[in-house]
């Protein structure tokens, strides 16, 4: 644990990083930047495991296992989603998400 | 001493990743993101899981943003400004936001966290003992999931990004 | 009595009128023809069994026919209103009964050689069986509803009848006029039968008749507007007759009724529908004598009288002799309602109502007769005119004969059915109202002189050069001349005032030779005049009617009451009522729901832009959703 930082002001640091995640994540146009947000969101919940488990339960380490996995996942769903966008781009030759909605009415 | 470097590195991670968000440009949100990343892993290092924190360096900021980077080079003018979604949209969205994390602090805020002080640092020898153990409470299946699901998804993208070009092309050469 | 079996009277008609109405295509004319005649030669011998048991083998009763009802309850309202269905045998429904009856089946029989060979001949047969089935049951009925209905359903075969000729936009639109200002006073009818049914607590005949039953002891209980309510109730239910009778100002349908071939306007307007009027005024007698002092009465005298004078000033510059007919027919109509206006109750002083009933029994059959005998002429000129006409007493000798008759019998003439009947109405008048009874004198005048105007005027008068020699009428349609016209003659010795009477108990009925004289010089004036203007050809007719100048002009439009109708329709009512109403109702009542479904559509259009296919606004909607959620069920939900 930090010396002098409680754990209420770095709950308050991912909070804010998660919610900054959300905002990107509805507001950006750009499949990409999509991307990145959800990134922001999945670490900011890392953190979030990590911290807990630090503070609260030092003697174990299934956080930092958990954070482990969501780490592997996070960079493999990354992987795939590029690819997709790839894939997207060589049809319809833009990555941008108005030109991606078939579905609407 | 410690106190002064966690604000820095808090600060570092929101100023940047509002700058992320909020970018016009897209390699630039790229990097800022990149900044958000390390910064985190500088928290990681401040709570002395360092085997953790050398993850978070090599999987997002080695590979994750590389990634992001090549693809945004494969699919972007570089000198390409991004559209901002309407005022009114990024308004609304934000107070919803607000309204998220204001409801989270108080929930936060509001709760009594038994902390158990200590100062005990985590090796990466007892990382690793936990993850391949046998034992209750090990996490070997996780691991040997984990990876399948790691190769499952490497083969995953190599098929969807392999597209129908290259089979074309073989034909032709043969 | 069991009465029981008069039921088919009315049912045989009816049974006849859906045969022929439902097997019109595959029926031939002539069977059709035969099988109408006989449904009505049945009831109309079912008839004169019933009359014949009535009054000689059951008479009277202490003194006093008794009227017999057989009904089944219909429709319950409470204990003491209800409607019901059944039938009402007393002296004027069985004298109605035997009038309907002979007339219909003459109609019938003539119609068989006049309607031959048109297309429609099954669909005419059908439609009088119809007529004849409305008209039994209006006389059979109980009560005031069951009369409604059935007077409703009158209305509706005239309407068939007078449309006949549905090609002819001229006999659609007289179809049209006399359904319509029926059903316009039928509205009057219909009032007066639910105040009537509210106020007595009863629709019943029998109940509302009875002299010492409450309707007509308790008539002073509610009065609106210095009247009794039940007086109010009485003059609309004479509106509904007025309508159907033709009564001056709703006699505007009669005239144009008679687009409608001739035995439709020997049956029905001029012998049993029109009569329906002066019929329900006589079934409701004791109420309207009892009731406020005879108030409701004396319009019903004021009125006929006023038609009758009316009716007979325009019949004598008609040029179409069925219009004369139809005009003429309007004031003898008026005639019966004066002499029921006139009429007292007990005795001696119900000489009115006895005359009213007596004449409107042989005015039945000589006014049957004479359009039938008109229908015969027009047969053999096809034309309807009197220009077209003229000697044609060498052509047509029993018509010529069977008209003469007729035309003396309605002028008053000894000692044909009409002199009695006149007499008994002059009498009436006579000893109740001086006024009335001059008006009445001069119109029998009147009535003399333009009937001989058009018999002199078709059989005598000019010879005329026919291009298609008018030969007589073949044996189908003489038959019932002969028969109308033997009865015409016999019809006068019937000793009516033994067997109809208001208080039912009969009494004996005197000459009264200085009346009779003042009526037969009357008569016999009119008819030396329509002598010396009409029997030879000259022009004197023409300059007497141009010194009366405008006044003649006037009455040879009818005074112009069918503009008025129409200028206060057209004019008033379609621009100041009906047209304000339909654009209110095509702005605000069309407006709103259009209105309704256009705030739907653009809702719908908002509500569209939710399911957009973009994944961003699923998610704000869940983050939203979420957010809203948390912050209900953590900080506002307190249990």
């Amino acid at each position: 644990m930090i010396a002098g930082i409680s754990i209420y002001e770095i709950l308050t640091v991912t909070s804010i990083l998660f919610f900054i995640g959300i905002y990107g994540f509805i507001t950006r146009k750009n499949l990409i930047s999509i991307l990145m947000s959800v990134e922001l969101i999945l670490n900011a919940s890392v953190v979030n495991f990590v911290i807990i488990n630090k503070y609260l339960y030092p003697d174990i380490l299934q956080g930092v296992f958990f954070s482990i996995f969501i780490i592997a996942v996070a960079a493999a769903e990354t992987a795939l989603a590029i690819a997709i966008i790839i894939n997207l781009y060589r049809q319809i030759s833009s990555v941008e998400v108005k030109d991606t909605e078939i579905m609407k009415y | 001493m410690e106190k002064i470097i966690f604000y820095i590195l808090a600060f570092i991670i929101i100023i940047f990743a509002i700058a992320s968000v909020s970018s016009k440009k897209m390699l630039r949100s790229v990097i800022y993101l990149l900044f958000v990343l390390i910064g985190i892993a500088g928290i990681y290092f401040l709570i002395d899981y360092n085997f953790l924190a050398a993850i978070q360096l090599t999987v997002y900021a080695g590979g994750v943003i590389v990634l992001l980077i090549f693809s945004v080079m494969l699919v972007h003018h570089i000198e390409l400004e991004l559209e901002l979604a309407t005022v009114s949209k990024r308004i609304l969205v934000g107070l919803t936001s607000l309204l998220g994390l204001v409801i989270f602090l108080t929930t936060i805020y509001t709760h009594e966290f038994n902390v158990v002080e200590n100062t005990i640092t985590t090796t990466t020898e007892d990382i690793g003992l936990g993850l391949l153990s046998y034992d209750v409470g090990g996490f070997i299946l996780p691991f040997e999931v984990i990876s399948i699901l790691l190769l499952a998804s490497m083969i995953g993208a190599i098929i969807i990004a392999k597209g129908t070009k290259l089979t074309n092309k073989k034909n032709d050469t043969v | 009595m069991d009465i029981t079996y008069t039921i088919l009277i009315p049912l045989i008609p009816l049974a006849v009128f859906l045969l022929l109405g439902i097997f019109s295509q595959k029926i031939k004319p002539a069977i059709s023809g035969l099988i109408g005649v006989a449904g009505l030669s049945t009831s109309t011998a079912l008839s004169f069994y019933t009359a014949y048991q009535y009054f000689f083998v059951v008479g009277k009763v202490d003194g006093v026919y008794q009227t017999i009802v057989q009904k089944i309850t219909w429709m319950n309202f409470s204990d003491t209103l209800h409607i019901d269905m059944g039938i009402l045998i007393d002296p004027i429904s069985i004298m109605m009964l035997i009038v309907v009856s002979i007339v219909s089946l003459m109609v019938h029989i003539y119609s068989r050689g006049y309607m031959k060979g048109d297309d429609g001949f099954t669909r005419f047969f059908s439609f009088l069986s119809l007529f004849s089935f409305s008209m039994f049951g209006l006389v059979l009925a109980t009560n005031l509803f069951q009369i409604y209905i059935f007077w409703e359903l009158v209305g509706v075969s005239s309407y068939l009848l007078i449309g006949y000729y549905y090609t002819k936009p001229s006999a659609v639109s007289a179809g049209k006029k006399a359904f319509i200002v029926t059903r316009f006073a039928d509205l009057g009818f219909l009032v007066g039968i639910l105040i009537i049914g509210y106020y007595t607590g009863s629709y019943d005949f029998e109940t509302l008749n009875n002299p010492e039953g409450s309707a007509i002891l308790n008539w002073a209980s509610t009065s609106f507007m210095g009247l009794s309510v039940i007086t109010w109730a009485l003059i609309l239910i004479f509106i509904g007759g007025a309508g159907k009778s033709a009564m001056f100002p709703l006699h505007i349908w009669l005239p144009d009724a008679m687009e409608g071939p001739t035995p439709v306007s020997a049956l029905i307007h001029a012998a049993t529908m029109v009569v329906a009027g002066v019929y329900l005024v006589a079934r409701l007698f004791p109420m309207y004598y009892f009731i406020e002092d005879g108030f409701a009465l004396n319009i019903v005298a004021y009125v006929g009288g006023f038609s009758s004078l009316f009716a007979a000033i325009i019949a004598i510059t008609q040029t179409d002799i069925k219009r004369v007919l139809a005009f003429s027919t309007m004031s003898q109509i008026g005639y019966m309602m004066m002499a029921l206006g006139v009429s007292g109750y007990d005795g001696h002083e119900g000489i009115g109502y006895m005359a009213s009933m007596f004449h409107l029994f042989t005015h039945a059959m000589f006014k049957a007769l004479l359009f039938l005998a008109a229908g015969s002429v027009i047969h053999a000129v096809h034309s309807n005119y009197l220009k077209d006409m003229g000697g044609l007493r060498k052509y047509l000798p029993i018509t010529n004969i069977t008209f003469l008759i007729a035309a003396l019998a309605i002028s008053g003439v000894f000692p044909l059915s009409g002199f009695w009947s006149k007499d008994e109405i002059l009498v009436a008048a006579f000893e109740h109202n001086k006024l009335l009874y001059v008006v009445g004198v001069f119109v029998a005048g009147l009535t003399a002189f333009y009937m001989f105007r058009i018999y002199f005027g078709i059989f005598w008068g000019k010879d005329k050069k026919y291009e298609h020699t008018p030969h007589e009428s073949p044996m189908s349609m003489t038959f019932p001349l002969i028969v109308l016209a033997l009865i015409t003659v016999i019809g006068g010795f019937i000793p009516f005032s033994e067997l109809v009477t208001a208080d039912k108990a009969g009494f004996q009925a005197h000459l009264n030779l200085p009346l009779a004289a003042v009526a037969t010089v009357v008569g016999l004036t009119g008819i030396a005049l329509s002598y010396i203007f009409y029997k030879k050809e000259n022009n004197l007719a023409a300059k007497f009617s141009n010194s009366f100048g405008i006044f003649y002009k006037w009455t040879c439009h009818k005074f112009y009451i069918d503009e008025v109708y129409l200028f206060v329709t057209k004019k008033i009512i379609f621009n100041l009522i009906a047209a304000p109403i339909a654009w209110f109702d095509k702005k605000y009542v069309d407006g709103t729901m259009e209105g309704i479904g256009n705030k739907t559509v653009v809702i719908s259009k908002k509500i569209k832009g939710m399911q957009s296919g973009k994944v961003q606004d699923y998610a704000f909607s869940f983050i939203a959703g979420v957010v809203i959620l948390a912050m209900v069920f953590i900080y506002l939900w307190t249990n």
